[in-house]
């Protein structure tokens, strides 16, 4: 069901991939009953503290793939003064521990989770408000990730690295056809075509056609999206017509299909299986060492009354309502990704390749300076939309990620995929609602 | 004396068989019943992100899983799949019995190749046919043999017309389980007086009459548990499906087990626990109802 199946994943999953973290669902189960990393120490009074008085704070993790990433977060943990702070490295399937772990009192002080809290934490009063913690750096955030995180007025995540999804090209492969990069889908249809040849494909999708991927684009290509505020946003002429391109690429067998390694890796670009590929900001250091400079970079296409675009997404820092001291754990995640902005930078491109979620660091970042990954940066800015919205529930995902599937693969009637869906989403925005 | 020592026998009796059974008896209770009965509690409850729900919402959850298209496909595809996979792998691995039964040389060597692959963990060999066997690229084993025919590389798991996909999970499947239900009828073989294949021959009787009027009525109560086994492996499907299928962005609305969808609703970020086990107990009616029915239309065991 996925969910997105996984419903709802992440962008930064990938780096749970990258360890070969799939179908880990033993170890989601290990992980409930683990170790808190709160310390032993609490006080009867149920507010945790040593006995010096300091406050104890347990900060969740999921296992981040690249090299470094837990020292660098221990070492942000054992640099803040006024609390200690133990930070704990999950791995597995990350988001359902922990979403377990917040129905009991072993759960973590602060977390991180995909995209900020799910609708269901907010309404269940699982987790703090932020709001305040912002300040007046609120709009250096990357805006579609301070959108995704905020219900009812109130900010209930702190954003802490960007991660999104580009078309990237290989410049030689288009020049020797003849080809600019295609700013419209209808450019994008033909150079696909133009660009298959004997053992090359246009374009690599992921092995569902870009199904899981693709949907929202097409949406916000036509000028639509998921959901308008509290509506169905996709229940209009322009839909039926967007979601079919991406069946007429499928027909038109100018997708790559089948790869050993996913869209989140570039070899299907790199080993020239592809022309263009749909693929993470996080490959371009993969892609540049092993294509130098003959790569591009563009957002997805627009149709005629929409815009281009690129998905954004973020893991957010939250604050379990059940911390021992929630006061403590607000302080401490405003002091990490809200102040310390060198460890901000640090964390972004040190260890993988990702943008600060803070707009105004990234110029700072001499690896997001130039090139595709500027180009890239200036997208998030420009064009970015939140992958999913907040109110786009794991039911309306899947639902969602069906529909995809029958029509991108097997050729379903777009008009009446989404009359159905239609229904399923609405009822579940009035319970979330409601 | 006597009637004191035999109630003291009869106590450590009783105070051993609590002392064996005990801790067992507990963990089924435990972890098997509670769980059980809190799950059919959770169905009556809206119980989003939580056990201990409060809103009583009667046979609403049941409702929306009825009438949930998706679920229901998934139960459907799961009864086909079934009425498939039970007889198939009932027939190979009665056969692989029968002839690693006969086979008077290495005998040993082939029992252990037919059975090895039962120890073989599921998702592992889940992993190999994804990624290796049935990759879709053209250095995959299955696509590189076709390239030497000619034969361009077939995406297996990407294309769902035709559902070549359905070929690599259920290859997956016999290969892990032939092995496990060819050791339960090899043991019921053995378990075959030698003294009544004798008789038969004396009376003529040879080849398949052997069979259907000896070794065949001999093997019925191990028939019976294999089939029962193989109807709740079925229905339970969950770790090559969910390996060899689910990508990045989810698990395709195809071949999408039951338990593989209700994982999602309620253990995903879903958390919906009361229309997960709602589910969970309609998938357990469900199997008890069509094993109950085998066992009474095929009289399998009865007399046993």
């Amino acid at each position: 069901m996925a969910r997105p199946h996984r419903p709802l994943p992440s962008l930064s999953r990938r780096r749970v991939l990258a360890l070969g973290g799939v179908g880990a669902l033993g170890a989601s189960l290990a992980a409930c009953g683990d170790n808190t990393g709160r310390g032993g120490s609490t006080s009867p009074d149920g507010a945790g503290s040593s006995a010096a008085g300091r406050p104890q704070i347990a900060q969740w993790y999921h296992q981040y793939g690249e090299a470094g990433t837990q020292e660098a977060v221990e070492r942000y943990a054992a640099d803040y003064g006024p609390a200690d702070v133990t930070v704990s490295w999950k791995p597995g399937d990350y988001d359902q521990s922990t979403a377990a772990s917040l129905l009991t009192d072993s759960g973590p002080d602060v977390f991180e989770y995909g995209n900020g809290p799910t609708i269901d934490m907010i309404r269940g009063d699982q987790v703090a408000d932020l709001t305040d913690l912002f300040g007046d750096t609120l709009d250096d955030f990357t805006p579609s990730l301070v959108e995704r995180m905020t219900y009812d007025g109130k900010v209930w995540a702190v954003p802490q690295v960007v991660d999104t999804q580009v078309l990237v090209y290989r410049r030689s492969l288009l020049e020797q056809a003849g080809i600019e990069p295609p700013q419209q889908i209808s450019e994008l249809v033909e150079a696909a075509r133009e660009l298959t040849r004997d053992d090359v494909k246009g374009l690599f999708l992921g092995n569902d056609g870009g199904a899981g991927l693709l949907g929202g684009p097409m949406l916000w290509a036509a000028g639509l999206d998921y959901l308008d505020g509290e509506r169905v946003g996709f229940d209009s002429a322009g839909a039926p017509e967007a979601l079919a391109v991406l069946r007429t690429l499928w027909t038109d067998e100018t997708v790559l299909l089948g790869q050993a390694k996913d869209w989140f890796d570039p070899d299907a670009l790199t080993s020239g299986r592809a022309a263009m590929q749909w693929t993470g900001l996080w490959t371009f250091p993969m892609i540049a060492e092993a294509l130098g400079d003959d790569f591009g970079v563009i957002p997805w296409p627009a149709m005629e009354g929409g815009s281009p675009s690129v998905p954004v997404g973020a893991y957010g820092s939250c604050v379990s309502t059940r911390a021992s001291d929630v006061q403590a754990a607000q302080d401490f995640v405003r002091w990490l990704w809200i102040e310390q902005t060198d460890k901000q930078l640090d964390f972004a491109t040190a260890y993988g390749f990702h943008l600060p979620s803070r707009t105004s660091l990234v110029p700072e970042a001499d690896v997001l300076s130039s090139g595709p990954a500027a180009d890239a940066a200036g997208y998030v800015t420009d064009h970015g939309h939140a992958q999913t919205p907040l109110l786009w529930t794991p039911q309306s995902a899947t639902a969602w990620s069906d529909m995809m599937n029958r029509i991108v693969r097997d050729g379903a009637d777009p008009q009446a995929e989404l009359d159905a869906l239609v229904p399923i989403v609405e009822a579940e925005l009035e319970r979330v609602t409601g | 004396m006597l009637t004191r020592l035999r109630g003291r026998t009869n106590r450590d009796a009783s105070l051993w068989f609590w002392v064996f059974v005990g801790p067992f008896f507990a963990g089924l209770v435990l972890f098997i019943y509670v769980p059980i009965g809190w799950s059919v509690y959770l169905s009556f409850f809206e119980a989003y992100n939580t056990v201990t729900p409060t809103e009583f919402v009667g046979l609403a959850n049941y409702r929306d899983m009825l009438t949930d298209q998706a679920f229901r496909d998934s139960l459907l595809t799961f009864v086909v799949f079934a009425a498939f996979i039970v007889p198939t792998t009932f027939a190979l691995s009665l056969l692989t019995a029968l002839l690693v039964a006969r086979t008077r040389v290495m005998q040993a060597f082939f029992r252990s190749v037919f059975f090895l692959p039962v120890a073989c963990s599921y998702v592992v060999a889940a992993l190999v046919w994804k990624m290796s066997i049935f990759s879709g690229m053209s250095s995959g084993a299955a696509n590189a043999l076709l390239g030497l025919a000619g034969v361009s590389p077939i995406p297996w798991l990407s294309i769902t017309d035709p559902p070549w996909y359905w070929l690599v999970i259920v290859s997956a499947r016999l290969w892990l389980q032939v092995g496990f239900y060819m050791i339960l009828f090899l043991a019921a073989l053995q378990r075959v007086p030698v003294t009544l294949y004798e008789a038969a021959a004396i009376d003529g009787a040879e080849g398949w009459q052997v069979f259907r009027h000896i070794t065949w009525p001999q093997l019925l109560p191990a028939s019976t548990a294999v089939l029962l086994l193989l109807l709740i492996n079925a229905f339970q499907a969950f770790d090559e499906f969910y390996n060899i299928l689910a990508g990045f962005s989810g698990y395709p609305p195809y071949a999408r087990p039951p338990l593989v969808y209700l994982y999602y609703t309620a253990l995903g970020s879903g958390q919906n626990f009361g229309d997960g086990s709602a589910g969970a107990v309609i998938l357990t009616v469900l199997i008890a109802v069509v094993a109950l029915a085998q066992t009474r239309l095929l009289r399998l065991g009865g007399r046993d």
